[in-house]
Formats: C-alpha cells, sequence, structure tokens
C-alpha cells in the first residue's frame, strides 16, 4: 500500500472507513518468520486456533476437513505462538533477514 | 482600552462572565470535576443546568483526566463540548489535551491560570497554560472580565472553523479575574447564539450512516502526517483570527486581534504582557507618559499560534523591549520572552532586551514594579539576557 502524503489523508488520524484494517499490512513488524514443513503438519488446526491475527491460511480438503496451507505474510506479525503450539514441531521461526533477497 | 458602556454592564466576577457566556453558547455536554482545583466557573454553570436554564449535559466526572476524555468523546460523537478548569486540574489533564488536540476536536476550555504546585500554593501565575503552550491548542489571554466574557464566544467559532479544527484556552487569571468584580457588557442570547450558529460535524461518531474510527493506533508511518497538519491547522488559526474577530466586532463593537498596542506610536521603550498585568502596565505607561518618557505597551492576546509578525511588525526598530513573564522555565529563558526574543531575531533594528519574572504564585505586582522594569530600560541598565525578578525579596 502506498504511504499518502500528509495533504492527502482525514485530519485527527481518524479513519473514515469501515473495515480498512485489511489494508494495514502489519506483517510488515515480522522479525521472524514462520515456515511450515507441510510433510510433518497433521492439519490439528491447533496454529489457526491459537493465532491472534488470523493469518493461518487453510483451506478444505475433499472431506471438508480443514487443511493448513500456510501463513498469510502480509498480516503476520511473527509473534511464534503457532509454533510453540504446534504438537508436531511442523513450524519453524527463521530470521526475517534470511528472506531479505526474495 | 475597551469602552464598555457602564449602563449596559453589569458588575460580575471574572468567572461569573465566562459562565454566563458558557449559558449563551449552551453547549451540548459540559464534563468538569467538581471540587477544588475547578473554579466558580463551573460552580455556576451547574446551576445553570440544575435550574434548566441550558439544555446541557452535565457530567460531573471523579478527576480532571476524565473531564477532558468525556469531553472528547463529547466533541468526537459530534457535540459541542466544553470544560473549564484550572492549574493542578489542567496539569491533570495534560495526556488528554495533546489528543484533544492531535484528534483536531474544537473543544472551548476556559483556564483560570494559578501555579502549579508545589509547594501547594493557589494563586496567580501562568505555569499551569505554559506548561500546555505546546500541546496544540489554541491560546488566548484575556486582560479583563470583558475579554474573557468576548473570548470565550469568539474562541467557539475560531475553534470549529472547518480549516482550523482546533482546541482553544480561553486564559483568565486566578482571582484577580475569576474573583475579582469587573464591569462587563453581555450580549444578548440571541446575538450570541446566531454568532456561534451550530456546530459543524466534521467525522461525527454517532453518524452510524457512515462509522468512523477516532484514536487508533498511528506509527512511524502516519503520525509525523498527522503532526504536520496540526502544525498546517495553527496556520489557519492565524489567517482566519482576523475574520473571526471582525464577525465578533459587528455584533459586540468591540475589536480583538493578536496583540494589542499601547500608545505604541512614538513610543521608544515597550513592554509586552500577558493578561491583566496589562491593565497596570497601561497605568504605569499613563503616569510615565505625563513625566515626559516615551513609554508603550504590546498586550499578546493570542499566545498560540504565535503572532511573530505583529511581533516583528510593533517591535521593530524601539530602543528597549521589556517582557513580563508570570512563569518560568526553569534552566532557560521565561516563555514570552524566549518567544519575542525568538521573533525579533530577524528584526532589521532589533531593541534591546529585558526579561523580568514577575507574580509568582500570586506575588503582587503593583505600578512601581512596572515603573521600575521600565526604568531600566530608559536608563541603558539592560544586560543581555539577564533575568530579572519584580516583586521578589532578595
Amino acid at each position: 500500500m502506498a504511504l499518502k502524503g500528509w495533504k492527502e489523508i482525514p485530519i485527527g488520524g481518524v479513519i473514515d472507513e469501515p473495515g480498512k484494517s485489511r489494508e494495514y499490512h502489519t506483517g510488515t513488524w515480522r522479525v521472524l518468520r514462520p515456515v511450515v514443513n507441510l510433510d510433518k503438519c497433521t492439519h490439528c488446526m491447533l496454529c489457526w486456533l491459537y493465532c491472534p491475527d488470523m493469518a493461518i491460511e487453510i483451506t478444505t480438503n475433499e472431506k471438508n476437513r480443514p487443511q493448513m496451507v500456510g501463513f498469510m505474510y502480509d498480516y503476520c506479525k511473527g509473534c511464534g505462538l503457532c509454533a510453540d503450539v504446534c504438537p508436531v514441531n511442523a513450524i519453524e521461526m527463521k530470521p526475517e533477514t534470511e528472506f531479505l533477497k526474495e | 482600552m475597551m469602552n464598555i458602556d457602564l449602563k449596559k454592564s453589569k458588575a460580575v466576577t471574572g468567572a461569573a462572565a465566562v459562565a454566563n457566556a458558557m449559558r449563551q453558547i449552551e453547549p451540548h455536554v459540559v464534563a468538569a470535576y467538581p471540587i477544588t482545583p475547578q473554579t466558580p466557573i463551573v460552580e455556576y454553570f451547574a446551576k445553570f443546568v440544575a435550574d434548566g436554564v441550558v439544555r446541557t449535559e452535565m457530567i460531573p466526572v471523579e478527576s480532571e483526566h476524565s473531564a477532558m476524555s468525556a469531553v472528547v468523546g463529547a466533541a468526537a460523537a459530534g457535540a459541542r463540548a466544553m470544560t473549564a478548569t484550572s492549574a493542578n486540574g489542567l496539569a491533570l489533564m495534560h495526556e488528554i489535551v495533546y489528543i484533544a488536540a492531535s484528534s483536531r476536536l474544537p473543544i472551548v476550555m476556559p483556564v483560570v491560570n494559578r501555579a502549579l504546585s508545589g509547594p501547594i500554593n493557589i494563586h496567580c501565575d501562568h505555569s499551569d497554560a505554559m506548561a500546555e503552550r505546546d500541546s496544540g491548542w489554541i491560546q488566548l489571554y484575556a486582560e479583563t472580565n470583558q475579554e474573557a466574557y468576548d473570548l470565550t464566544i469568539l474562541a467557539i467559532k475560531l475553534a470549529e472553523h472547518e480549516d482550523v479544527r482546533l482546541p482553544v484556552m480561553v486564559n483568565l487569571d486566578g482571582f484577580i479575574l475569576s474573583h475579582g468584580v469587573e464591569p462587563v457588557e453581555f450580549l444578548s442570547d440571541e446575538v450570541v447564539k446566531e454568532f456561534v450558529g451550530k456546530p459543524k460535524k466534521v467525522y461525527p461518531l454517532l453518524d452510524t450512516e457512515n462509522p468512523v474510527t477516532y484514536g487508533p493506533l498511528d506509527l512511524y508511518d502516519y503520525y509525523f502526517e498527522h503532526k504536520r497538519q496540526q502544525v498546517e491547522a495553527m496556520e489557519h488559526a492565524k489567517k482566519l483570527f482576523p475574520r473571526v474577530a471582525e464577525e465578533f466586532e459587528k455584533i459586540s463593537g468591540r475589536k480583538y486581534d493578536f496583540v494589542e498596542p499601547y500608545k505604541l506610536d512614538d513610543a521608544e521603550y515597550v513592554m509586552v504582557a500577558l493578561g491583566s498585568t496589562n491593565s497596570t502596565i497601561k497605568y504605569v505607561v499613563d503616569w510615565m507618559r505625563e513625566e515626559g518618557f516615551k513609554v508603550g505597551a504590546l498586550k499578546i492576546w493570542m499566545f498560540r499560534p504565535f503572532p511573530k509578525e505583529k511581533i516583528q511588525y510593533y517591535l521593530n526598530g524601539r530602543k528597549a523591549v521589556v517582557v513580563l513573564d508570570r512563569a518560568a522555565s526553569f534552566g532557560a529563558e521565561a516563555p514570552l520572552y524566549e518567544a519575542v526574543k525568538s521573533a525579533l531575531y530577524e528584526a532589521t533594528i532589533r531593541p534591546r532586551l529585558g526579561s523580568y519574572v514577575y507574580g509568582l504564585g500570586g506575588r503582587d505586582i503593583v505600578p512601581e514594579h512596572i515603573r521600575k522594569a521600565f526604568m531600566d530600560a530608559i536608563e541603558g541598565n539592560l544586560l543581555v539576557d539577564e533575568q530579572r525578578y519584580l516583586g521578589l525579596r532578595e
């Protein structure tokens, strides 16, 4: 999202539209990035349950069961709760510096 | 000086005059902490509410911090909201004082200027308002009860102007004005109501068709831009104040400006001050003029935004300028002196400057003190950046 100049924004820090937080990419605050090993993942959904930013991306399989896909890095702040609660240690927190080239 | 028609005026205290302005403005909401350091302004106003004279929603709260918070909430909702305070009450509001300004809520707050403790003191000085100098509020200072009344009404229009949208502190000297009785010429209720009009609502929270958020997190990506907007709003206040003052003159016959020159035309020695002390200064100017001294005075009505251009216009080329401060800035120059000195840096012919701190904690200032400061200037007895004191025991 391109940042706006001071003449282009509402005064007083007012947010003049509802639901605008979607446009605010809190993922830019992240220092550690969660990376999932889907070979280990049992799709138990504990990470989905615990994620405070609803940043776990899921889908459903043919049996209509939820499937872990990955992370919405636009919103993941890198808190590491998912890695902490994962019962099979399928999520690893890696420093963002490792991804700088991307 | 203002000409007041004594036949049309009433003898009232400054607090009663301001409370009466608030009665006529009839804000939707007034929130205030009901015991000391509150002043009779809110006491009178609470009586208006209790007697059904106004339809204002009065919220007695448990602290000044809550008073300002409630007023911020009301103003964000779209209401015209006011409060009044003094001294440590203002200090307790401090956090929300900044939030009111940065949320661009046009709250008008009369402030009865009294010393900040400690040691504990309840009497007049400007330390309370000076502590809020950089909070983003417009600051007006009244010399008389008439001015306190007038500026409260005028402030509503300035604060709510769509290009300004800033809160205004109307400062009146504690006890000297707030409890001192003077003649005040009141406007009729209809005239005041028509002058202030209905408040323009900007992003009102109660407009559920257009939901907005006030006070969100504003980090390094936008906070700076919002501060820049506040700087701009102060510039707008400077541009629009003369127009609002002109409109007020039409209904009252009383003319306001950023500053008020007194016997300045040929004055070689000029004294600059805020608030009620200007009356004493004018008395001394008259007295010394009778003796042939070319002295004059420049009263500052608007301290924030600071009318730098007017200071330069009136003080450029004078032999000496003496600035009186009713507040000290420990470890630096007194606030009004600092502002005047800074404005004169760009003057073509810089006057010699004198800085005098006076009246802290309600210490009386008498004509002899003021004469002394004038005489220092006239006799060439001013030392660069030497802060002096009037009425202090050595």
